[in-house]
């Protein structure tokens, strides 16, 4: 239909905010999986600020619970994407998504209803991580109002922009627990080849520039530049200008990952 | 209503639709039969603008599949193979959630959902979550979802798999009373009563090719006109039995049973009862006595071998 462009932005929004409701919906009706939300930060706190933090020690000094939490926080934004790719994953095996797509809904409004409204949770979470970063490690932010209000925009734009990977990856698989394996498999593993929970300094040679050119390890780093948390130290390029690389990296994957996913939606060749 | 002219689908390595033709006259139902893998809902996702076709054409309501896609969504409904609703959700916000995603207002949905709960039963199941449901029950909630807009055209992929003879012929009757109100049904189906029961058309598909097509009653005639079975009681009367069946056919023997015996019954019924005369006046014990008609079972068997 050539519609004036209005009334297709004007649906557009509209049919986002209707898919976002529904994602509301379907959280309100499982109040036990926000609450496992809530849990699995304070378990992973403990798990690293205490267990493993008494272990290690930190090549430039202070506090390993301080150094810690801005990986926790990353961790959390960067699980998005199974959580993302496991909902399209299951609406897809559900003929939901075809039900959508043999409706005349907006182009792009189920994902970035979706997306939008995943981000919103996700965010509870965030504020859950830290809460507890507060209450059980003692962690603080020591930079400035703004400083702590970019570091969080950072987090925020790369949990977005993993949405969309886990999104993209969630239109590929049959099943909700494909699409599981397929995110958690390799991203779990990636959230610790980083700065994340260990002093960079100390890998081995070989893997040192993974971890350098991680993403995650740029918005970690940033993060903690930001909130005044000690950090560590590499000479590679992202890691010496985290904040802009972050920043590009959650940009990049967001102009990927967003087209990919409307074409492989709308794609009437599957 | 729907037309089709030789539609071809591949993917990859498979070709699932080799040249399809079909033709559905505005409120009648149309049968697409076929065994698994025949490239049913191949064709069904096609005509409901989920799919591009590789070759042909397919209009449904005067509008083509793939360059009308957008308006055509407006004028159709689809039951997938799977119930294809929230199963978080209650019933009545399944409704609502589709509803508006058609532009109700916020009002105008939750009015259309509850009509649609009403007519199918769920006014009470509305409130609980689909994941309480039972097989039927979510099957026609399904069914509503597909009628949010009162769709003219309406696809259905096999809509009774699955479900017990109860909740079937339930479903039967809201489909009899959607087409007596006008709406034109395509729909797939491995069963051959569902065809028999509610098809005006039965288009018989076979690895991506039509392999038959024709009323009911014109496939069946075509595997063959009735018959009359003839179960002797004793083995040794089948001689004599056979010497006076052939005043009124050609009666054949039946390979499974020694004491069976067909005769093919021209005149249906009364072909019987002159069958049972002439044994009576014979004096020839019978066991069973039955006239058979082709069944569609017959005819897909036959067709789909
Ligand atoms: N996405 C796909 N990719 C590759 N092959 C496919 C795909 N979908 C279907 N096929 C193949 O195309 C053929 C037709 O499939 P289709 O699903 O249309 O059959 P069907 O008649 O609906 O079967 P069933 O009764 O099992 O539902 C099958 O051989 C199937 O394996
Ligand atoms: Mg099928």
């Amino acid at each position: 239909m050539t519609k004036p462009s209005f009334d297709t932005l004007r649906w557009t929004v509209l049919d986002s905010l209707t898919i976002a409701g529904r994602t509301y919906s379907r959280q309100a009706a499982q109040p036990g999986e926000i609450l496992a939300f809530l849990v699995f930060p304070v378990i992973m706190t403990v798990l690293f600020g205490y267990v493993f933090g008494s272990a290690i020690t930190l090549p430039n000094g202070g506090d390993y619970r301080d150094y810690l939490m801005p990986g926790i926080f990353m961790q959390v934004m960067a699980m998005t994407a199974t959580a993302a790719a496991t909902a399209v994953g299951e609406d897809m095996a559900r003929g939901i998504i075809d039900r959508f797509r043999a409706q005349p809904i907006a182009r792009s409004a189920v994902l970035v209803g979706r997306s939008v409204a995943d981000l919103s949770m996700h965010l509870l979470s965030l504020a859950a991580m830290v809460l507890a970063g507060i209450l059980l490690a003692g962690w603080r932010a020591h930079g400035s109002l703004g400083a702590t209000a970019a570091a969080f925009g950072l987090l925020v734009l790369f949990g977005f922009a993993m949405i969309w990977v886990g999104t993209y990856i969630g239109l590929w698989v049959q099943s909700g627990a494909q699409a599981d394996a397929a995110t958690f498999g390799w991203l779990f593993p990636m959230t610790f080849l980083a700065n994340t929970f260990v002093p960079i300094e100390g890998l081995p040679a070989w893997l040192k520039p993974v971890a350098d050119w991680n993403p995650m390890s740029a918005v970690v780093a940033a993060t903690r530049e930001l909130f005044g948390n000690p950090t560590s130290v590499s000479s590679a390029w992202p890691l010496r200008h985290p904040v802009a690389a972050s920043v590009l990296w959650s940009v990049a994957i967001i102009v990927v990952f967003v087209p990919l996913s409307v074409n492989r939606y709308r794609s009437t060749s599957r | 209503m729907i037309y089709v002219e030789g539609l071809r689908k591949r993917y990859k390595a498979k070709e699932a639709l080799r040249g399809i033709d079909l033709e559905v006259p505005a409120g009648t139902v149309c049968g697409l039969l076929g065994p698994n893998g025949a490239g049913k809902t191949t064709a069904v996702r096609i005509l409901a603008t989920l799919l591009r076709p590789d070759a042909g054409r397919a209009e449904v309501a005067g509008l083509d599949v793939v360059r009308d896609a957008d308006r055509l969504r407006f004028r159709i409904g689809l039951a997938g193979q799977h119930a294809a609703v929230d199963e978080l959700l209650t019933g009545r916000r399944n409704l609502e959630l589709f509803a508006r995603l058609y532009h109700l207002s916020r009002a105008g949905a939750r009015r259309r959902a509850g009509e649609l709960l009403e007519r199918f039963g769920l006014a009470e199941a509305g409130r609980r979550p689909v994941k309480e449901y039972s097989g039927g029950m979510r099957r026609r909630l399904d069914l509503a979802a597909s009628l949010i807009v009162s769709p003219p055209v309406l696809f259905m992929d096999e809509p009774t798999t699955g479900l017990d003879p109860r909740s079937r012929m339930q479903l039967w009757d809201l489909l009899r009373d959607l087409v007596k109100e006008g709406t034109t049904l395509l729909l797939t189906t491995q069963y051959l009563d569902e065809a028999d029961q509610l098809a005006d058309q039965v288009v018989v598909l076979r690895e991506g090719v039509v392999a038959a097509a024709g009323s009911p009653a014109e496939l069946k005639r075509a595997v063959g006109g009735d018959r009359v079975r003839v179960l002797f009681r004793e083995a040794r009367d089948v001689d004599a039995g056979l010497r006076v069946l052939r005043a009124t056919g050609s009666p054949e023997l039946d390979g499974a049973d020694a004491r069976q015996v067909t005769v093919p019954a021209a005149d249906g019924a009364q072909s019987l009862v002159r069958i049972a005369g002439a044994l009576d006046a014979a004096g020839i014990p019978v066991e069973d006595l039955a006239l058979r008609r082709p069944t569609l079972d017959e005819v897909f068997l036959r067709l789909t071998a």
